[in-house]
């Protein structure tokens, strides 16, 4: 049983925690996704990280009104976040879902919210380097492993290497798919798609994606946001290879490597 | 009577000229209809974009064969417009090939690389002929490449086919002057010519007046052509020779993920939730209130309408949409397209109506890109990333889903839904934010 610490807990005790882990929305209630933020709060536990959620203060950053159109509750959204956030005076967020990284980081600051964001396969590449996590016996050894590039992390802040180097951690051989990187396709949950019907088309995009992901021949899909896990898990479905395919988040793969 | 062609050489080029300069001063007209934004920060990096992008074409080449047939022509291009200075210069003292005898042999080197890139520009126009209209490379086909634009894009390569075949035409003429009429006055030995010299089999029973007649046709011929095709650019998707080096520089520096945060939405939020703020201190009370989006382009930026003017409808965009790709409406190409020809239009209305705009009925949004369109995007950035002169359709796109949510109300009904949650519950889903933490009770 892992004791997760609010800000308002250590506040009451006079402690100020490093870092402060934003679960998101989907992080928070989502069956699937809640289990990549457990897994990634053993991780902080395991590597002695000190951190706090906001728990029941914590709000939707925004992300999903503002790539509806909705500038107004967006900015309401971020607003009442960042002063929440100021008022703990917070300096440094890790967050698992790319679309709370890039609006916290990108969006929050000319609102008045100036953070260190980063998502949480950089912090677990920094943890692994500075030896705070370690992985003895690669239980993904010589796996074959795609990584599917989230678009709010990959294209739209530029981070490609942290993930990849996780699953080289792992001793896990990570195969490209034909479009991967800064041009890897979208899984289709983005722009607030996750919550929509899909646009009249010949095929929805997860499926589409799917399929390039299965080009690659993975023993495991690697994903780094709860949307496109999501997104992901459905087009293997669909493909009916749910048994055999799972679709994990790095997080998990490392909590899972680690025993955790 | 000596002085004739000189005359009527000032005269067409300097019609061409002004011409030219009038299309420019009505598309810096129609870009400057667009609202103000600031992209005179951080000039060092704008430079370099310029540099990197415009004129190294970093961007062409993640394309390999496209990229590098383009390299070849746009070098090709640059290099033989330093031809073109010679060409101006004798035509108006009525000189020829003025520059050889002050350059030398660096004269002939120039000539010769220049025929040499005269035929890899014809190879590579051939090559790009092609992968149009015999591989018919799906994105040239698409929905928004019928009629014009289609007609457009072989256009140019016919256009730069006879370009550059008058201009070996033209210096094969010369050679044959100069080797089997040595004595031809006013046909100074000059020049090497490594591809034309195998026309002059062709040559060979020519007189030397039917010489000088190919040769001088050639030459008129050569120059008008590129006087008419320079100003063939106002009405064509080539304007990007130009305006790509602008489009560059001006281009957004900040993250891709990074949207504008609407400074008047700023101001409102403030006094919602500033139950001491003076509402009268807000700038912008009595002037009239500034609509929300874009459903016009007069609504966007000039950057964007620059954007509109620059796309080349390369359908690098397109291709690399996931939306397109899975049979969708949306097109970002088709998304720059009609914003350029709805700006045209707009434009030339207000040119017609003294200077001012006279209602048509239309706008952007509704007439020339549809709601669905809008919709289906899932501002991945893959059609920004994918631009090879850096142009932004998403920021388009997102606009326009502004002024529908906010001045129309009209967003889908499932977003709507998402919406009103996360107005009560500070989620996209109906689950109360009091359950937020519940998770951590089950590690
Ligand atoms: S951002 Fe929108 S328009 Fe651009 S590629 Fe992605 S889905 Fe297509
Ligand atoms: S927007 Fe850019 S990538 Fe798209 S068609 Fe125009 S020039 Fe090509």
């Amino acid at each position: 049983m892992i004791r997760v610490p609010t800000l308002a807990e250590c506040l009451a005790s006079g402690k100020t925690p490093e870092i402060l882990f934003w679960v998101g929305c989907a992080g928070s209630f989502d069956e699937r996704a809640k289990k990549i933020t457990k897994a990634f709060v053993k991780l902080l536990d395991n590597a002695g990280v000190d951190f706090a959620v906001l728990g029941a203060e914590e709000s939707c950053t925004g992300d999903p009104a503002k790539r509806s159109g909705n500038e107004f509750l967006f900015q309401m959204q971020a607003m009442t976040n960042i002063e929440v956030l100021n008022a703990y005076e917070v300096n440094k967020i890790v967050t698992t879902c790319p679309h709370c990284f890039n609006t916290l980081k990108n969006e929050y600051p000319e609102l008045g919210g100036n953070y260190e964001v980063i998502h949480h396969t950089q912090l677990l590449r920094d943890l692994l380097e500075e030896g705070r996590i370690t992985i003895v016996e690669g239980s993904f050894k010589g796996k074959r492993i795609t990584y599917h590039d989230p678009c709010y992390l990959g294209r739209a802040n530029n981070v490609y290497e942290a993930p990849r180097e996780l699953i080289r951690k792992l001793d896990a051989e990570l195969v490209e798919m034909k479009s991967c990187k800064s041009r890897g396709l979208c899984c289709g949950a983005g722009g607030a798609q996750m919550f929509k019907e899909p646009e009249k088309g010949n095929k929805d995009i997860n499926i589409e994606r799917t399929e390039q992901a299965l080009e690659t021949k993975p023993d495991i899909i690697a994903a780094g946001c709860p949307f496109c896990n999501t997104m992901l898990s459905d087009g293997v479905k669909n493909k009916e290879k749910e048994d055999s395919l799972p679709v994990m988040d790095l997080a998990e793969m490392i909590a899972t490597a680690k025993d955790l | 009577m000596e002085l004739v062609p000189n005359f009527i050489f000032i005269t067409i080029v300097s019609v061409a000229i002004g011409f030219f300069i009038r299309s420019i001063n009505q598309i810096r007209h129609n870009i400057l209809l667009g609202k103000p934004i600031d992209r005179s920060d951080n000039a060092k990096a704008r430079w370099k974009n310029m540099t990197r992008i415009a004129l190294g074409q970093s961007k062409m080449v993640s394309r390999p064969i496209a990229g590098i047939l383009h390299v070849v022509v746009y070098i090709g291009f640059i290099l033989i417009n330093i031809e073109l200075l010679e060409i101006i210069v004798d035509g108006i003292l009525g000189t020829h090939r003025i520059f050889a005898p002050f350059l030398g042999d660096f004269y002939n080197f120039l000539i010769a690389s220049f025929e040499v890139l005269a035929l890899l520009v014809l190879i590579s126009v051939l090559v790009f002929w092609s992968r149009r209209n015999i591989i018919r490379i799906q994105r040239f086909w698409k929905d928004e490449m019928k009629g014009w634009p289609k007609l457009d894009a072989d256009l140019i390569l016919y256009f730069e086919v006879v370009l550059m075949s008058l201009f070996l035409t033209m210096n094969g003429a010369d050679l044959a002057i100069q080797t089997f009429y040595p004595d031809a006055s006013h046909y100074i030995k000059a020049g090497s010519f490594p591809v034309s010299q195998f026309l002059l089999p062709l040559f060979e029973n020519y007189s030397l007046s039917s010489l000088i007649t190919i040769e001088r046709s050639s030459w008129w011929m050569h120059i008008t052509g590129i006087l008419i095709f320079l100003n063939y650019l106002y009405y064509s998707k080539h304007l990007h020779i130009l305006l790509a080096f602008p489009n560059t520089f001006f281009a957004n520096l900040r993250a891709k993920g990074a949207f504008v945060n609407n400074p008047n939405v700023t101001n409102e939020v403030k006094l919602m939730l500033d139950p001491n703020a003076d509402p009268y201190a807000s700038p912008d009370t009595d002037e009239d209130v500034e609509k929300f989006g874009a459903s016009e382009v007069t609504d966007l930026n000039w950057v964007q309408l620059l954007n509109a003017y620059t796309c080349t409808e390369c359908g690098r965009c397109t291709s690399e949409c996931p939306a397109n790709q899975t049979g969708k409406l949306l097109s970002p190409r088709k998304i720059m397209m009609d914003t350029r020809d709805r700006l045209t239009e707009v434009g030339n209305n207000i040119k017609s109506n003294k200077g001012e705009f006279k209602p048509d009925g239309k706008q952007l949004l509704g007439d020339y890109i549809s709601h669905e369109e809008i919709w289906a995007c899932t501002s991945c950035n893959a059609c920004v990333e994918a631009c090879p002169v850096d142009i932004d359709p998403l920021s388009i796109i997102m606009r326009m889903r502004e002024y529908l949510v906010m001045e129309e109300s009209a967003a889908p009904m499932d977003l709507n839904n998402m919406m009103s949650n996360i107005e009560n519950n500070g989620a996209p889903w109906p689950f109360n934010q009091q359950d937020r933490a519940n998770w951590t009770k089950e590690i």
